[in-house]
């Protein structure tokens, strides 16, 4: 018998519908697990464990009552540190908000909320979102599930290893430039970046507002499916989430993908992969075309330049956001004499190394003299970028590409040279610069045992056919079925 | 292209941040790193392209001009670092 914890999140939702399982049963199963194995994946920053139980018990009430708990009902899942929570702290991985209690739910902390789901706490994340390891956390070491020695990837590395690991049924995660979906693939779970615009960023702390977006981690596409569906939709306190109606993602996730014309960047099969990589990516894409699929060889010429094009966009506007941090109103405060020196010792304590240097580049790159050769320039080839992908989908429907160049690397590993670790997201990040949906499903495994993934770009608001085609991958294989042994 | 000393300063007082100068010596030469591999954009000619600073594809959504928002009471100033009864404690700013 599966033990409550494994359930997909779908089961453990119908379950309580049909109160053969309790909404506290699932609780206190999830509760019990990240006891169990938090010691060794440190995921949570904060568990919730009496709001967890209180919610689970009002979710118990109202299915004894006759009433529906919702399509989340009853069950646990686990939210990024960059997304607010009333009442709970939200840190975004800084000491600069060690201490931050908001007031209000992000909106979409709210629709899962409503949606039934219950918070068991607040997963960890490289801070502010900066990074592709989590190893840029100032308030914990996440590890991968499936070899303590590796990182689970970032940003949102404790939502992938959470998930992985079987403390939550599902988690939210936010991408920037692949913070859900490089997690998703080194923790062998389903990501999804949704497009730009189809999920609301109210309260989600602000990296770069152009890029940002919150998507699913889950353990199937159906599940991450049903998460899409909670959180998406137009949003009045947001005016970037888009007024197009939300589809019912889980309706269409069983029509196969005969016929469907699947697109192969030849940029994304680069020198120096990891073999293992590109060999399970292969092997993935042959499934499909076994399944009816059309492969069409496609380019997306400006990919070489993605990498630099990101980092001065992301990073002007993370100086410009992170303006925010100034020790008056919220956050830490470092006293001094004058105000002038309380703002620069604040965010001088606040910060880490990887923020400042985000704040410097991005700083730099909008200051007198510098801007046309720096922004202005990566704003113009975030065009050229995007008319790849528009230029790319007049021959198929979606394409089908590696997610990172390699498997989960050692904790430490990259560290110390930030261009080695900005180039993890190198088959991420123009997916975010041209606003697409992104899904990731586990493709594989290396020789070390470690989770290799599989990512399927959409057109924009095409949500559907990318996990169409996730969902007719997963029906062919097992991989996602896969757990680490923690 | 080299980041001299004196640009890292400029660049630290534009941001509010104080660096601590073994800081400001490894933030100089991870710039100039980063910088240089980025200079690969200057290859391409973007003079006719416009620059894409947003892709949303629908324009400013407008709702009705009424009050939405409750009265705000202590919640702004609970995560207040320093608090004087109704407002926010701050150094002296005039001389």
């Amino acid at each position: 018998m599966t033990a409550l914890h494994e359930l997909s999140l779908r089961e453990a939702a119908a379950r309580v519908r049909r109160r053969e399982t309790s909404s506290v049963e699932l609780v206190r199963a999830a509760l019990a697990r990240i006891a169990a194995v938090e010691p060794a994946v440190g995921a949570f920053l904060t568990v919730t464990e009496a709001e967890a139980l209180a919610a689970a018990e009002a979710i118990d009430r109202r299915v004894a009552a006759g009433e529906d708990p919702g399509p989340l009902g009853g069950v646990p899942v686990g939210i990024k540190d960059m997304i607010c929570t009333a009442g709970i702290r939200t840190t975004a991985g800084s000491r600069i908000l060690e201490r931050f209690v908001p007031s209000y739910d992000a909106t979409v902390t709210a629709r899962l909320k409503r949606a039934g789901a219950v918070v068991v706490g607040k997963l960890n994340c490289d801070e502010f979102a900066m990074g592709s390891s989590t190893e840029n956390s100032a308030l914990g070491t996440t590890r991968n599930p499936w070899d303590g020695s590796r990182v689970p990837g970032g940003s949102s590395g404790g939502s992938g290893a959470a998930v992985a690991a079987g403390e939550c049924h599902a988690a939210l995660g936010t991408d920037t430039g692949g913070s859900v979906r490089l997690p998703a693939a080194f923790c062998g779970v389903v990501g999804l970046k949704p497009t730009y615009g189809r999920v609301s960023r109210y309260g989600v702390i602000a990296y770069a507002s152009s890029l940002d977006q919150v998507g699913p981690l889950a353990r199937d596409v159906a599940d991450a499916a049903l998460v899409l569906e909670a959180i998406a939709g137009h949003d009045a306190a947001d005016s970037t989430a888009s007024p197009r109606p939300v589809p019912s993602y889980s309706a269409v996730l069983e029509q196969g993908v005969r016929g469907l014309r699947l697109g192969l960047p030849r940029e994304y099969f680069v020198e120096g992969m990891q073999p293992e990589v590109e060999a399970g990516v292969r092997a993935a894409v042959r499934e499909l075309e076994r399944l009816g699929a059309v492969i069409e060889p496609v380019s997306l010429p400006h990919t070489e330049y993605a990498i630099a094009t990101y980092y001065l966009i992301a990073t002007a506007e993370a100086s410009s956001n992170l303006a925010r941090y100034d020790g008056i109103r919220y956050g830490l405060r470092i006293p001094a004499d004058s105000l002038g020196a309380m703002y620069e010792t604040s965010r001088a304590a606040g910060f880490g190394t990887e923020v400042k240097r985000r704040i410097m580049l991005g700083t730099y790159a909008l200051s007198a003299g510098y801007y046309d050769a720096y922004y202005l320039k990566a704003q113009q080839v975030r065009t050229l970028i995007r008319r790849d992908f528009e230029q790319a989908f007049q021959h198929c429907e979606a394409l089908v590409t590696p997610v990172a160049p390699t498997t989960a690397f050692r904790l430490g590993e990259k560290v110390a040279d930030p261009l080695t670790m900005y180039l993890s997201d190198i088959f991420t990040i123009s997916v975010n610069l041209a606003g697409l949906p992104g899904l990731v499903v586990p493709c594989g495994f290396d020789t070390a045992g470690l989770p290799i993934g599989l990512q399927v770009i959409g057109r924009p608001f095409d949500e559907e056919t990318v996990l169409r085609v996730g969902a007719a991958y997963e029906r062919a294989t097992e991989w996602h079925r896969r757990r680490p042994g923690i | 292209m080299a980041i001299t000393r004196e640009e890292v300063w400029r660049v630290a007082a534009l941001a509010r941040l104080r660096l601590a100068p073994e800081e400001a010596e490894r933030l100089a030469g991870d710039l100039d790193h980063i910088l240089e591999a980025f200079a690969r954009l200057s290859a391409l000619d973007t003079r006719a392209v416009e620059p894409t600073a947003h892709v949303e594809d629908f324009g400013a959504l407008l709702r009705p001009d009424s009050v939405e928002n409750p009265p705000a009471g202590d919640e702004p100033l609970t995560n207040a670092p320093a608090r004087d009864g109704r407002f926010f404690r701050v150094p002296k700013i005039l001389e």
